[in-house]
């Protein structure tokens, strides 16, 4: 956990003047959610498409999604300080942005339970809220610690895929290196496609030596694809131990892969949802 | 040139060619009018009053000179250089449906930014910034060549096999972007996709000067090469005859609408419509002499890039919409209409 005290904190453009009466933005879902949790969302005047939790963050005004910004749309919501994750883009929108001399804060998109620890701690500095940032952190730590009781008294691990989409017939599938892996092994389980990093299309027979005992799921990419009936009519899938079980878990996507403030209490619902199978 | 060639004279079909500088003019007029109230507009509220006594707060002056500016001066850029390059393959080709997506500049610069977002994934720094701009150049360019060396290998390149040679590669490309589209998850498809739909919104002005440096000389070699495009209009022999270098005039002309479009594509994806529609339009208000519609294509593709890019800009603020879907949806009806109110009553075209 030492090493994930790191400063991510890139830059910031400006020192950003007046805390109190500062102007924010946030893009990405997972730093709103931290600003809400930071209980600073009265400085918020606008987030991207991708922060839509909780409730309140839906009314903000939003300035598109986090890779096609624009930069006039977001200078016209007067901001004093925009913070953003590295998959904000394009790289020339930033540049514009820079350019203005608006204060600007570059986070690392979470990807485990130290980025997002890293972010509270960067973002409660930047936000003049660094008691409550590390209360957060605390209550964090705790809840982590009961999740590993609780893998610690649980039997074996599972065996679980994660299915980022379903086009055509052919899963796209979580493989190492990705936010859903980190999940996956945060909630006490084993993700069952080791073979590669990133996510890739499974063919429907690889899908079946995988052999996994649960599938995991976005409550979006379920919905798309028409259900849980549907999913498993997949040729593949069907065959799979998970598929002729039933054993189908879906989670919204900003909690279960946004790696926000509420990755724990992810990760401990999703063992929790594993044993009641 | 021939010196024969020279006093051919191919009427113009408004009032013959005095109208020719008034249109101009008024082209050029409309042109600045439209880039000022560009200029004026957007999201982020510059008053106009507060601009004309110089009057700017730091923010704003900021706003308009580096991010508004350059953008209005990129859509004229790009527009030019669109409605150029349509002009002067639709006269190469002698085809009205020719434009530039036709020697592969599009599917080309389409493929290579593909293999940036999939496989390359972000680059940092500088290269994060015109990564993407620079890799669609090359792929756009290295397209055309491939397609004009097919033609070539056919012994005649005639502007046939250029056509036909075109068809094939561009299908190889898409093939090529679409399998790349298959192995990419959904944020890489995300920004994908947002490429091929066109945006004027990265506008800086390193990128501005460098586009212009490549678009402006490009178009002027076009314009000169006009009168040999209107004897073309006779057909590829008979131009020969009358002592126009036709091998000469499709590499000039390949060459040059390869380097505005790939400079044009490489800055603002790939905005559709513009270099289909633009000729044809100046081609039936002024008529199909090419020292005409060369220069006015250039102001009317800017014109009408200028205004499409600020509603995409102003009309869903503080987001944006991506430009070319605005093309293509106003385009796409007009020149349907267009068509119907031209040739409604003749047989062929």
């Amino acid at each position: 956990m030492k090493t994930g005290l790191t400063l991510l904190l890139l830059f910031i453009m400006q020192p950003v003047a007046g805390e109190t009466g500062q102007r924010l933005i946030t893009i990405g879902g997972a730093l709103t959610e931290i600003v809400y949790q930071l209980e600073k969302e009265a400085l918020l005047v606008g987030s991207d498409t991708t922060s839509y939790y909780p409730a309140a963050a839906e009314q903000l005004p939003k300035v598109g999604y986090q890779r096609t910004l624009s930069a006039e749309g977001i200078l016209s919501l007067n901001p004093d300080l925009i913070i953003y994750t590295d998959e904000a883009g394009p790289p020339a929108v930033l540049e514009q942005l820079k350019m203005t001399g608006v204060g600007l804060l570059e986070l690392k998109a979470g990807r485990s339970l130290a980025d997002v620890i890293d972010n509270i701690k960067t973002m409660a500095e930047a936000l003049d809220a660094t008691a409550r940032g590390q209360a957060l952190i605390r209550a964090l730590m705790a809840k982590k610690q009961g999740l590993d009781r609780a893998i610690a008294a649980a039997d074996s691990a599972k065996k679980v895929m994660f299915i980022l989409q379903h086009r055509g017939n052919t899963p796209l599938v979580a493989g190492k290196k990705t936010a859903a892996d980190s999940i996956i092994t945060l909630s006490g389980a084993d993700n069952a496609v080791s073979a590669y990093e990133g996510y890739r299309p499974l063919t429907p027979e690889a899908a079946i030596t995988q052999a996994p005992d649960i599938i995991l799921i976005t409550n979006q990419t379920l919905e798309h694809t028409g259900g849980k009936a549907s999913l498993l009519k997949a040729p593949g899938l069907a065959l799979t131990p998970a598929g002729m079980r039933g054993h189908v878990i879906a989670m919204d996507a900003l909690l279960m892969i946004g790696f926000g403030p509420r990755i724990v209490d992810a990760a401990l619902e999703l063992h929790e949802r594993y044993s009641e199978l | 040139m021939n010196p024969l060639s020279r006093n051919i004279k191919i009427p113009l079909p408004l009032a013959g060619a005095g109208l020719q500088l008034p249109a101009l003019l008024l082209l050029l007029i409309v042109l600045l009018i439209t880039a000022a109230a560009a200029a004026l507009m957007g999201a982020f509220p510059i008053p106009a009053l507060s601009l004309l006594q110089a009057n700017l707060t730091p923010q704003e002056q900021a706003v308009l000179h580096s991010i508004r500016l350059p953008r209005v001066l990129l859509a004229v850029i790009v527009g030019a250089a669109l409605a150029v390059s349509g002009a002067a393959l639709q006269g190469l080709f002698r085809n009205p449906l020719a434009d530039p997506g036709l020697i592969g500049i599009s599917s080309g610069a389409a493929l290579a930014v593909a293999l940036m977002i999939v496989i390359i994934g972000p680059l940092p720094g500088i290269l994060g910034l015109y990564g993407l701009s620079i890799a669609a150049f090359m792929g756009g360019l290295l397209t055309s060549i491939v397609i004009f060396r097919f033609a070539g290998l056919t012994g005649a390149s005639s502007v046939t096999y250029i056509l036909l040679a075109g068809i094939a590669i561009n299908a190889l490309a898409s093939a090529g972007t679409g399998f790349l589209a298959y192995l990419s998850d959904d944020q890489e498809l995300r920004s994908l996709t947002f490429w091929t739909m066109g945006s004027l919104g990265g506008a800086l002005w390193p990128g501005v000067l460098i586009c212009a440096s490549l678009v402006i000389p490009a178009t002027f070699v076009l314009y000169r090469n006009a009168q040999r495009l209107n004897i073309l209009l006779l057909g590829e022999s008979e131009a020969r005859h009358l002592g126009v270098d036709s091998e000469r005039l499709k590499r000039n002309i390949i060459i040059c609408t390869a380097i505005s479009v790939g400079a044009a594509v490489a800055v603002s994806g790939i905005i559709g419509f513009v270099g289909l529609v633009i000729p044809h339009l100046i081609r039936l208000t002024l008529g199909p002499d090419h020292r005409l519609l060369i220069p006015a294509s250039a102001l009317l593709g800017a014109i009408i890039l200028i205004i499409a890019d600020t509603v995409s800009r102003t009309l869903l603020a503080p987001a944006e919409i991506p430009v070319g879907i605005f093309t293509s949806l106003i385009g796409g009806p007009f020149f349907l209409w267009l068509l119907i109110k031209q040739y409604s009553g003749r047989f062929g075209l």
